[in-house]
């Protein structure tokens, strides 16, 4: 037992040190190619695009989505926006209904079918040679729109471009939390960028070619997960996305724990099940680091976070147990504080060697991913949200993880029989 | 899209990890191999203690009860007791952790047999347990027995406690479970001022046996005796 245990430490923690060796030596082949602009960039010429704004009860934040797309940096004769309201039971079409008089404003109201069919509702009345979608929960850069476009005028093949997505005015513990994991997305979707990997397009403002819906069909449902989907197809199909680094969107991020648990739990079952579809092609090397490098080692992160999460259990469950056996011998007993400190004490396993180097490893990533938001107004002191991040994901992600896959078998019981 | 895979790539990614993973086995051999010299280092210095004790004692006789001092090597020992238990779980089972523990077993039977002639040539009554435990199988009573003690030496700093692991392969622990006729069946045992007890004994229990026998004085915070006055109290 202790063999099979320390045997599936050494693959997890082997995998972890695998993946970030792989993001770091990737950092280092393209470092110079990173750059972060913070002026206005020139165009040769200035594309027309279509940003579809799918809103279902987002009455709070709806505002300032449409505001700041308003105030995008790009020809307003250049630029039009559908904002497709899918059934909303809250004010959110009063408000929708207040910017008609915008030229370039479209507004739509359909019966609700979920975000996808708002988005298809959208493409279909596109005319546009690029198309993008905005989710009415975030709010845009305005130099945004120009940076996305640099990449597809300096390149014809590159078919879609993610932008960085950050947390929009991170307040409390859970956001703060957030802030880091979404600035280190930053630095891992452009080192996927690079080995041409990204296995997500994100709703808040991924700009495609019109092209990509002509030949691959619309968006599906996806298990919910609609953006993450398109991805998977535009990589099965060979087509290019690219991440542009310094195009911030300011994205709202749950308050409240079982917000942030729902949101997680679909993202997770999304993965699992997007990649499930998609089975065929994982490891194939016809379709490139995509499928021999992001879906083997995002599926086994997912393992990994459930194995951290239960062998910490078991250690602290042990600490616990010897705890209570020591009260139930002695009663309380006051040991006193070790006195001196002994270096012979402290641990220099090989394994705890190695998890400190797979740490070290993930706080480079946060770092690096602060550096690629410094374009923001992202503002620094003490970086006590990396403890936040630590903590909030450590303990509560393997929960939506398990969850997650519990929910996939539960749904897969049926269809095997 | 990007169908050229770069496996020289992949392969020099692997060769890197394996590289961290093989420098971190390196660095942690070499921090183990530091800290079995650091055993090593204090058992030397125990033996040289306890030769240089039962010299003194050859040398001055009766005479010199008084200038005989136990301070210097309970600690010592109890240090390389702790530090031997830490290293045996967690630089692994090898060859040179058990050789340290025979030495270790070895070295507190000598203590021991010191501590008995001081005690009967000095007419004084040392405070010492003999306690054997085994490794060799699951001994829930084992570990419950350890807690014990410690508590009680934490609360007792004359008191002796000399640990001695059933399986150990030395002939002088062999020695010492035939005199008290111990055997694998009834671990955990103590020996107390004589006495064989078999089986898991409570604290309170064992407490009140040890005061009795010992005459001990419990520590209190800071306004105990000067550590001098204790120690000649038993002497």
């Amino acid at each position: 037992m202790t063999f099979i245990t320390s045997a599936i430490f050494y693959i997890v923690i082997f995998t972890s040190v695998y993946v970030q060796v792989f993001f770091l030596v990737t950092f280092l082949q393209n470092r110079k190619k990173i750059f972060i602009r913070d002026r206005e960039v020139v165009l040769s010429r200035y594309p027309r695009v279509t940003i579809i704004v799918p809103c279902w009860n987002e009455e709070t934040t709806i505002y300032k989505t449409i505001r700041s797309l308003l105030n995008l940096n790009y020809p307003k004769d250049k630029i039009t926006f559908f904002l497709i309201d899918d059934g909303s039971t809250d004010g959110t079409w009063h408000i929708i209904e207040k910017f008609e008089k915008y030229a370039n404003i479209k507004i739509f109201h359909k019966e609700n079918g979920g975000k996808y069919t708002a988005l298809n509702f959208g493409l279909e009345n596109t005319e546009t040679e690029f198309v993008g979608c905005l989710d009415a929960d975030s709010i845009v850069d305005k130099e945004a729109l120009r940076r996305i476009f640099t990449y597809f005028e300096k390149d014809a093949s590159i078919m879609a471009v993610a932008p960085a997505v950050v947390v929009n005015e991170p307040k409390g513990i859970l956001q703060n939390a957030q802030r880091v994991e979404y600035n280190m997305g930053i630095y891992f979707k452009k080192m996927l960028g690079f080995l041409g990997a990204i296995n997500v397009t994100p709703g808040p403002f991924t700009i495609f070619r019109k092209k990509v819906f002509d030949d691959l069909g619309p968006y599906k449902h996806a298990h919910n997960t609609e953006d993450m989907e398109i991805a998977y197809r535009m990589q099965k199909n060979h087509y290019k996305i690219e991440h542009c680094n310094d195009a911030y969107v300011y994205t709202n991020t749950p308050v409240a724990l079982n917000k942030l648990f729902k949101q997680r739990l679909r993202w997770i079952y999304g993965f699992i099940n997007n990649t499930l579809d998609y089975r065929a092609i994982v490891l194939d090397r016809k379709y490139g680091n995509f499928s021999l490098f992001t879906l083997p080692t995002g599926s086994l992160t997912v393992l990994a976070v459930v194995y951290v999460f239960f062998s910490g259990l078991y250690n602290i469950g042990q600490f616990i147990y010897s705890k209570i056996l020591e009260y139930q011998i002695i009663g309380f007993h006051f040991s006193g504080w070790p006195g001196n400190f002994d270096f012979f004490f402290i641990n220099t396993q090989t394994s705890f060697i190695v998890t400190i180097g797979a740490y070290s490893m993930v706080i480079f990533a946060i770092i690096f991913g602060k550096q690629m938001t410094r374009g923001t107004k992202e503002k620094w002191g003490f970086p006590y949200q990396v403890i936040y991040y630590f903590v909030v994901f450590s303990f509560i992600a393997p929960f939506w993880i398990m969850n997650a896959v519990y929910n996939t078998l539960i749904s897969r019981t049926p269809a095997w029989r | 899209m990007n169908n050229n895979i770069d496996w020289k790539k992949y392969l020099i990614v692997f060769a890197i990890t394996l590289g961290l993973f093989l420098s971190a086995s390196y660095v942690s051999n070499y921090f183990g191999d530091k800290k079995i010299d650091q055993l090593k280092a204090i058992q030397d210095k125990i033996a040289i203690d306890i030769l240089s004790s039962e010299t003194q004692f050859s040398l001055l006789s009766e005479l010199s009860c008084k200038n005989i001092s136990d301070g210097a090597l309970s600690p010592e020992l109890r240090e390389l007791g702790g530090k031997l238990e830490w290293g045996e779980s967690n630089l692994g089972a090898t060859e040179e952790v058990s050789y340290l523990r025979k030495y270790y077993s070895l070295l507190q039977i000598k203590d021991y047999l010191l501590m008995k002639r001081i005690s009967e040539r000095c007419k004084v009554k040392s405070a010492f347990i003999l306690y054997f435990y085994t490794t060799a199988e699951n001994c829930s009573e084992c570990q419950q027995q350890g807690i014990v003690l410690s508590a009680l030496r934490n609360k007792y700093p004359e008191l002796r406690v000399y640990s001695f692991d059933y399986s150990t392969d030395l002939s002088a622990v062999k020695a010492m479970l035939q005199i008290y006729k111990i055997k694998d069946t009834v671990l955990p045992a103590l020996v107390v001022d004589g006495d064989v007890l078999t089986g898991f004994h409570g604290i309170d229990e064992l407490e009140s046996q040890i005061k009795e026998s010992f005459k001990l004085q419990e520590t209190l915070p800071e306004e105990t005796l000067p550590a001098t006055e204790t120690n000649k109290k038993n002497f």
